[in-house]
């Protein structure tokens, strides 16, 4: 078997997040890490170590230390202004194999994927994709990597003995962020980047930044599935009410009444809202994990059969074009009391 | 000028919706199960035949897997490919992403000469989306990923694509050879056409390789060239709801989620 560039016996006892930089901010995924990397830090005793690459980013530093970093390695370069696959794949690399970490995650993000299938091929290590749970070894301080089987209720469990560092991304909204502790110091490594211009060989033409949507953190999510027949309109109006964001499963989304940002569950997003309502939807497993993690289910099916109304709190058996406009009325009604 | 050549790799899969679960064992039933075109594959394929639509050339078929992917893959000819290349061999059995990008490539170097190389945005058995960049840098070549839409300049020998981001876009240009992968659903791939079958049938539109065909080194493919091993299988957590059921009329049912609501937030 091909080893890769280094192997446990060189390691760091470290774990590295990838802080993907989301318009001025951290991206959600990269807090989410944190908080999880500081967990299993703190169990093993090991260094919790940032990679944050861009321009004009070096103030993000202070924000990963007050998540819970220890250190972070900082390449802060006009050449790292746009992401581009050579850059930002030749900068970790470097970084990586400087520093030798045991444990390296991403978002799986469209950059955190691209960035980590190019550099595990580079590092010649293992990769694992689209993780749903990530813990520690203590005693052979290999990561275990949980993935999620196909289409069923299975789980994998995923390690690699000889390989390193041990790569694994992540999904938004897997893990929950933590809060903040501004006192929180830590230490800046500067990366000397060593880059050639002729390396970047994709050139930015054009480039548009819309609104962004973000599901993991909406306290009220209304998804719609097949039952809902692309009336996504009812759905946002009552998600309005609700101070929420809408959600689809796949065939909504592939029949194009909703954006793909919003498709929850397996290959989409998981959510974590303190209330779920499902509207026509079915219920197949590749959903449900999408809302597994809802301190409260509702769901509206007219077939009573269907498998949704296992993972729900409360079942309603019914046509959700009657349901769904009489809710909305009753909030209308609240919202007009309340304004008095 | 030398004809623009893609590649596009697809990937044949059991029916997501046709799989079951055993209860007892936790294993998949795949007996019964029917096999199609990894669905985003096929995305990838439609983008590869507008480019030839547009300018001509050719489309080769590049796939991993057992002989059995044969029927699925000469379908997928019959849309307007030129050949089938199948990787199958038992060595390259139980690949990881790592060894699966490795053989993928060493196709692609044998197949030679090729421009673009198509992929799927990710497969429906669960991997990953990461396979396209890990082609692209077995290669040494360029990438673009997530496109909705592609174009070539065969004279200045680059390609131009559009790239899907979070809430927008971006238009990037790279020097050929480039590595694609295509945005699911974001075209609605054509059916075969029903005059290339009987052609697709044939016996020379396919070529099948094994690893001492590929001259593959043998610690980098299948399972010997996975680092990652598979150590345990459980079941998925299961959180118990209440299943409690709401019943009475529309406005009823409503006044009682009011209360549900508002406990609840």
């Amino acid at each position: 078997m091909v080893a890769s560039l280094y192997g446990p016996d060189q390691e760091a006892k470290s774990i590295w997040i990838y802080l993907e930089v989301d318009g001025d901010l951290l991206a959600g995924v990269s807090l989410e890490l944190i908080d999880k990397g500081r967990q299993v830090c703190d169990q093993l005793g090991w260094d919790l170590a940032g990679l944050l690459l861009g321009h004009g980013v070096s103030d993000l530093a202070a924000e990963g230390f007050a998540r819970g970093l220890d250190q972070v390695w900082l390449a802060d370069s006009p050449q790292l202004k746009h992401f581009t696959i050579e850059a930002y794949t030749q900068a970790a690399f470097q970084a990586i194999t400087a520093a030798r970490p045991s444990v390296f995650w991403l978002g799986a993000t469209p950059d955190g994927r691209d960035l980590a299938g190019r550099l595990a091929v580079r590092l010649r290590t293992g990769l694992n994709a689209d993780c749903t749970g990530l813990l520690m070894d203590a005693d052979t301080e290999r990561l275990v990597c949980e993935v999620s089987g196909f289409g069923g209720g299975v789980l994998a469990l995923i390690e690699m003995a000889e390989h390193r560092p041990q790569m694994a991304t992540v999904r938004p909204g897997v893990f929950s962020a933590g809060t903040p502790d501004h006192n929180r110091l830590g230490t800046v490594v500067p990366l000397d980047l060593q880059i050639s211009e002729d390396l970047i060989k994709t050139r930015v033409i054009e480039r548009s930044t819309g609104e962004q949507v973000d599901l993991t953190s909406a306290p009220v999510l209304i998804a719609g599935g097949r039952g809902v027949d692309g009336d996504f309109e009812m759905l946002r109006n009552l998600a309005s009410l609700l101070d929420g964001e809408i959600g689809a499963t796949r065939p909504p989304v592939d029949e194009g009444h909703i954006e793909r940002e919003r498709q929850i569950g397996q290959t989409g997003v998981v959510t974590r809202p303190k209330i779920a309502i499902c509207c026509g939807i079915s219920g197949a497993f590749h959903f449900v994990v999408g809302i597994e993690k809802a301190d409260l289910v509702v769901a509206i099916n007219s077939d009573p059969s269907a498998p949704i109304f296992e993972h729900a709190d409360y079942c309603i058996v019914g046509d959700v074009h009657e349901i769904v406009p009489a809710l909305i009325a009753v909030l209308n009604r609240e919202r007009e009391v309340a304004l008095g | 000028m030398a004809e623009l050549h893609s590649v596009v790799c697809v990937k044949v899969v059991p029916k997501p919706e046709e799989i079951r679960v055993d209860p007892e064992t936790k294993m998949l039933e795949r007996s019964g199960v029917r096999d199609e075109i990894n669905p985003p594959d096929m995305n990838a394929m439609e983008l590869a035949l507008r480019l030839k639509d547009r300018y001509g050339g050719r489309i080769s078929l590049l796939s991993m897997g057992p002989p059995f992917f044969e029927a699925n893959l000469r379908v997928a000819l019959a849309m307007g490919a030129d050949h089938i290349y199948l990787l199958s061999d038992p060595a390259f059995a139980g690949a990881d992403t790592l060894a699966t990008t490795h053989t993928l490539a060493e196709g692609i170097r044998k197949i030679g000469g090729v421009d673009l190389v198509f992929c799927g945005e990710e497969s429906s058995d669960g991997a990953t989306g990461q396979v396209p960049p890990g082609i692209a840098e077995w290669l040494g070549c360029s990438q673009m990923t997530l496109l909705t839409d592609v174009d070539v300049d065969l004279p200045a020998s680059t390609a131009q694509g559009r790239r899907e981001t979070k809430g927008g876009y971006e238009l990037l240009e790279v020097p050929l050879p480039c590595v694609i992968s295509v945005k699911t659903a974001s075209n609605e791939p054509r059916f075969m056409d029903f005059q290339l079958r009987s052609w697709a049938l044939e016996e020379p539109r396919m070529t099948v390789w094994g690893a001492s065909d590929l001259g593959a080194d043998p610690g980098l493919i299948g399972l010997a060239g996975s680092p990652t091993i598979v150590t345990g299988l459980a079941e998925a957590p299961h959180r118990e709801r209440r299943q409690e059921f709401l019943a009475g009329s529309a406005e009823e049912i409503a006044e009682s989620l009011l209360q549900i609501i508002q406990q609840g937030l």
